[in-house]
């Protein structure tokens, strides 16, 4: 499974795109934003939180469809299904490899992006800690949207479709942490929401894209 | 891996098997025991259902009805595509799946198919026959007692088939064994099933191409 998730990391860094497709996205949604609305800075101090989180949640919903469709397409999921690791190894191998060339990029970059919506001091901390514990989440339940359309001509869209409402929760607790960090409020509720939400992703979802995998393989 | 069998026992046993493909019913009854050293060799026009057959021994896909006995870790499959990765070298490409698969060692399966001076090649810049090639040494780095391949010399030239059927000729002597879709004669002794003899009748069961 490690190696796996080497080589998928060996992927994305040679065929270029890998890392730096949702970043360049993320990083054009918020540098746009301040131009839309105007340099009214404490305008942008309530909406910093909420467009961070939104524009890393598009960032990584760009790339979800390559996880399963490449090694679809060239065979390699056939020869990984008859290998003895378990094809729900395989998945949360791929959504790791998934979420540290997505959520960990995006996660890093967002504080300095957060300079940009003038977003209040104390809420850096939050924001970053929000997104670490949030993206995994994004990253698995993604993988079991691609496991969903993995055999489709075109599937990016109901890919889509049937990923953003999975994604809501995470996004209303991920951005209501970063928002209550940002004005200094008491967060543990959100906080500890969506850290549930993620442990329940994580522990769930593999088993169920492995069953999506095996239908699509027949 | 531990003998569960005695020599003489066969490896992998269809009992009755049936099969579909996009949920018409292609093969049915078909039943074939395989024992180690043993080849056997499936013919059939296209569409006749050799591929299906393959996918349900190696347990892509589940079987209509009948059982196939037989331990899962036995089979290596290998299909048309190859599951080369572009963007790796020839002996990246082989060193991933000799670890997913923990053997390991590369050497001996880059020598096998001649692709010791490819190893540092990025495999996109291969050509057809060099990426089968390379497709059919993943076979050596598996480690498994039963190969199933589906046209394994496409695109390979006269030297080419003659060094898989090397490799063939020491994985059976080794007590593998291997049950292989091919048009061409590989030039040694094999069991020939014609599965165009195990040709499903139409079946009127509407509701089973929903299950």
């Amino acid at each position: 499974m490690i190696r796996l998730v080497l080589r998928d990391l060996a992927l994305a860094v040679r065929a270029g795109g890998g890392f730096g497709l949702g970043l360049a996205f993320f990083l054009i949604v918020v540098v746009l934003v301040p131009f839309a609305l105007g340099p009214e800075t404490t305008l942008l101090a309530v909406i910093a939180p909420g467009v961070l989180w939104l524009g890393a949640l598009l960032a990584c919903l760009l790339s979800l469809d390559r996880i399963f469709a490449l090694d679809f397409e060239d065979g390699t999921l056939d020869l990984l299904a008859c290998a003895p690791v378990p094809l729900e190894g395989v998945v949360a191998a791929k959504a790791a490899a998934h979420w540290i060339t997505t959520g960990l990029p995006l996660t890093l970059a967002a504080p300095i992006l957060g300079v940009l919506l003038n977003l209040p001091g104390p809420g850096f901390w939050w924001l970053v800690i929000s997104l670490a514990i949030g993206t995994p989440a994004l990253s698995m339940i993604g993988a079991f949207g691609a496991a969903l359309t993995v055999g489709l001509r075109r599937g990016g869209l109901l890919l889509s479709l049937l990923v953003l409402p999975l994604y809501v929760p995470t996004l209303i607790f991920g951005a209501e942490v970063a928002r209550r960090g940002a004005v200094a409020m008491t967060l543990e509720a959100p906080l500890l929401l969506l850290a549930g939400i993620t442990l329940g992703v994580l522990a769930l979802l593999p088993f169920a894209a492995a069953a999506a995998l095996r239908i699509n393989l027949r | 891996m531990a003998w569960p069998f005695l020599p003489s026992d066969p490896i992998l046993s269809l009992r009755a098997i049936a099969v579909t493909r996009g949920g018409v019913p292609v093969l049915s009854d078909v039943s074939f025991d395989l024992g180690a050293g043993e080849a056997v060799i499936l013919r059939g026009p296209n569409g006749s259902g050799k591929t299906t057959l393959l996918r349900t021994i190696a347990r892509l896909q589940p079987p209509l009805s009948g059982e196939i006995l037989g331990e899962v870790d036995d089979i290596a499959y290998a299909a048309h595509a190859d599951g080369i990765k572009g963007a790796l070298s020839v002996a990246e490409n082989l060193r991933f799946w000799a670890d997913v698969f923990g053997t390991g060692a590369i050497d001996a399966a880059l020598s096998a198919f001649d692709l010791r001076g490819l190893r540092d090649r990025a495999a996109q810049h291969l050509s057809a026959g060099q990426k089968r090639r390379l497709g059919l040494a993943r076979l050596l780095v598996t480690g498994r007692r039963i190969w199933a391949l589906d046209e394994p010399t496409v695109s390979l030239d006269a030297a080419s088939v003659a060094l898989f059927a090397d490799a063939l000729q020491g994985h059976l002597t080794a007590g593998g064994a291997a049950i292989i879709a091919t048009h061409i004669d590989l030039g040694f002794d094999a069991r020939v099933i014609d599965v165009s003899a195990f040709r499903a009748v139409a079946c009127d069961d509407f509701d089973g191409a929903f299950l």
